[in-house]
């Protein structure tokens, strides 16, 4: 069973393995975004690049290059659940990444983040909303960063939840900014957490989906679409 | 305030509801001078679209007094103005391309799940029109929220009346979209299955693109006298074999385009359980809609085939053989009202455009339930309802 933190490792060696089979697609490929998003949901999706590597005979080069999250057996990778989404919103990349970076601006398009205390620069404590109204603390360190292209964060030892995510900007020309966020947890409470989590729509999933839709409404509108006529309610 | 709300099939009621309020940093309040009931309201009465909650506020045609803004909308107190019914951020991918209703952004989050399922990606959101569509409260009410109201509302100067305007938060783009969709050439034959609002809107748009002919094809007398009025040729389809007479009206070769101005309410829309259905992707059985096979096997090879009708599932027995043989072009959509408002504004002002032939009652919104039932069970004479709220 890995360990926290080495599903993303093992996965980026696996990734490194076919590398030569994604330049292959560079020297191929006619949209630059292809490319792009072929690289940066591998280097995102590790683990379910392995994973779906493992479907595939290991001499011959892949011949599905949909990323590995969209496989049909998945996503888990061990203990963990790995959920994943792209959106192209219509905003500069660097203006996203800015946006995003600023850890305390997470809970005006997450509903499930309370709040966001920063401890220093690359380490911050997320007090996220579980089922039946209780509330966990999950400090998160950021692990790797590319400025304007790429931020991965972890739970560090001891959270609440074993969590690690990465979220991805790349340019799409004319229509802006390519967003993937990749999230994987270990449920608390194994499998049982994760249905009860989904039963009250807190499933990374859904939650995964549902939040990135709202960043993009609040990047492109300045505000998050609501029905409701009345400001209690909204 | 007082709203029609709808209840369940066949059942809407005036109920005191909330006054709507600001609630997002681009919205308006308009207080609502003239709203109309359309076609496709009839849906919602017959009980054939999924995602209805009783109590929800019906209405996406109309218009009224600015009351109250928010601090980045664009609209002053007191102006007046007509609201699209199609809800449009003006900022996203879609919407910089005009693709005003297919808007990306303005159906909220959580309404989104539905429509993603059922067609494969999110529709946008619509006033009164479900919660498929967002479940925006609608405008047969005497105050609406008007969200993105800096994008949407367009502004109506005081000399034209309510009623020179209305129509352009509907079924006028619709009926001018129709006709856009059907890419009218010098010589023409353009035949409209449907002479209710949205096909005698077509009718009119046809001409004025310059179409040698449009035949309008219906059964109510009057409405086909409407049509007439236009300038349009008509068959009456319980009297006459529509096909034929096409051919022969048009030398032999067909109509060179054809207009579904009919959509599935006319001929049904199986449905009890739609919403589950559409949860299960199993689908709708919409086996009836005659107006759309007859119009694809009427119209001419290389023709084009425009949609403004409304669908919302599955279709068996769809002649896509005919399509493909006669090498034919459908376009559809709900209607990008937003990239036609100003154009047509100009030609109401211009008097190049008359909507108000259309209206056969007026009505208080508190007689609403009444201009419903009418509306839907005496289709020769009650061909379009204006609600007037406060009166």
């Amino acid at each position: 069973m890995p360990r926290n933190g080495d599903w993303m490792r093992q996965a980026q060696n696996s990734f490194d393995h076919y590398l030569p089979d994604v330049r292959g697609i560079r020297s191929r490929s006619r949209r630059p975004e292809t490319l792009i998003g072929a690289v940066g949901i591998g280097l995102a999706v590790g683990a379910v690049t392995y994973m779906a590597a493992r479907l595939m005979s290991s001499s011959n080069p892949p011949s599905d290059s949909a990323p590995g999250r969209t496989a049909r057996r998945g996503p888990w990778f061990g203990d963990y659940t790995v959920s994943g989404r792209s959106v192209t919103i219509n905003r500069r990349r660097k203006d996203l990444f800015a946006f995003w970076r600023d850890f305390q601006n997470l809970p005006a398009f997450m509903e499930n983040i309370k709040k966001v205390e920063l401890k220093d620069d690359k380490t911050s404590v997320w007090t996220i909303a579980a089922p039946l109204g209780r509330e966990v603390d999950v400090e998160t360190k950021i692990v790797e960063e590319r400025d304007g292209k790429l931020i991965a964060w972890r739970s560090v030892p001891g959270s609440d939840i074993d969590t690690e995510g990465r979220i991805t900007f790349s340019d799409a020309p004319g229509r802006g900014t390519v967003v993937t966020a990749i999230v994987a947890y270990k449920p608390p409470m194994g499998e049982l957490g994760r249905l009860i989590a989904k039963l009250f729509q807190r499933e990374p999933e859904i939650q995964g989906r549902r939040e990135l839709k709202r960043f993009k409404m609040l990047m492109e509108t300045g505000e998050i679409t609501t029905s409701n006529p009345q400001r209690q309610s909204a | 305030m007082r709203a029609l709300t709808w209840h369940g099939t066949h059942d809407v009621r005036v109920d005191t509801m909330p006054d709507p309020e600001i609630v997002n940093p681009r919205d308006a309040i308009i207080k609502v001078t003239s709203t109309a009931i359309c076609g496709s309201d009839l849906h919602l009465y017959d009980g054939v679209i999924p995602g209805m909650l009783a109590g929800d506020i019906l209405g996406h045609e109309f218009m009224g007094e600015v009351v109250d803004t928010g601090p980045k909308s664009t609209l002053k107190k007191g102006q007046r103005v007509v609201v699209p019914f199609t809800i449009s951020c003006g900022s996203c991918f879609f919407c910089e391309k005009q693709q005003y209703s297919a808007c990306d952004n303005s159906n909220p989050v959580d309404k989104q799940d539905l429509s993603e399922k059922l067609y494969g990606h999110a529709v946008s959101g619509l006033f009164g029109y479900s919660h498929l569509t967002g479940g925006y409260p609608g405008g047969q009410a005497e105050y609406v929220r008007v969200p993105y109201s800096d994008v949407g509302p367009i502004v109506v100067p005081d000399g034209l009346k309510d009623e020179k305007v209305l129509f352009l938060s509907d079924i006028l783009p619709t009926g001018w979209m129709a006709a856009d969709n059907a890419a009218i050439e010098p010589g023409d034959t353009v035949a409209v299955w449907g002479c209710g609002p949205v096909g005698l809107f077509a009718i009119q748009s046809a001409l004025i693109m310059g179409a040698e002919q449009v035949i309008g094809i219906d059964h109510h007398p009057h409405r086909l006298e409407l049509a007439a009025n236009l300038g349009a040729r008509t068959i009456n389809f319980e009297a006459t074999r529509v096909s034929e007479a096409l051919m022969e009206m048009s030398g032999g070769l067909g109509p060179d385009a054809v207009i579904d101005a009919v959509g599935m309410e006319s001929h049904g829309f199986a449905v009890d359980s739609l919403l589950d259905k559409a949860k299960q992707k199993v689908g709708v059985g919409a086996d009836r809609a005659h107006a759309l096979r007859e119009a694809i096997m009427a119209v001419r090879k290389g023709g084009r085939v425009s949609i403004p009708g409304v669908y919302g599932g599955f279709l068996d027995k769809f002649p896509l053989g005919a399509m493909m043989e006669k090498g034919l072009q459908i376009r559809t959509g709900q209607t990008h009202v937003q990239r036609y408002t100003k154009d047509l504004l100009h030609k109401i002002g211009e008097g190049q455009i008359d909507t108000t032939f259309l209206i056969s009652h007026r009505l208080p919104l508190e007689k609403g339930p009444e201009g419903y039932k009418n509306f839907h069970d005496n289709q020769n004479e009650w061909t379009k309802v204006v609600l007037k709220p406060g009166e």
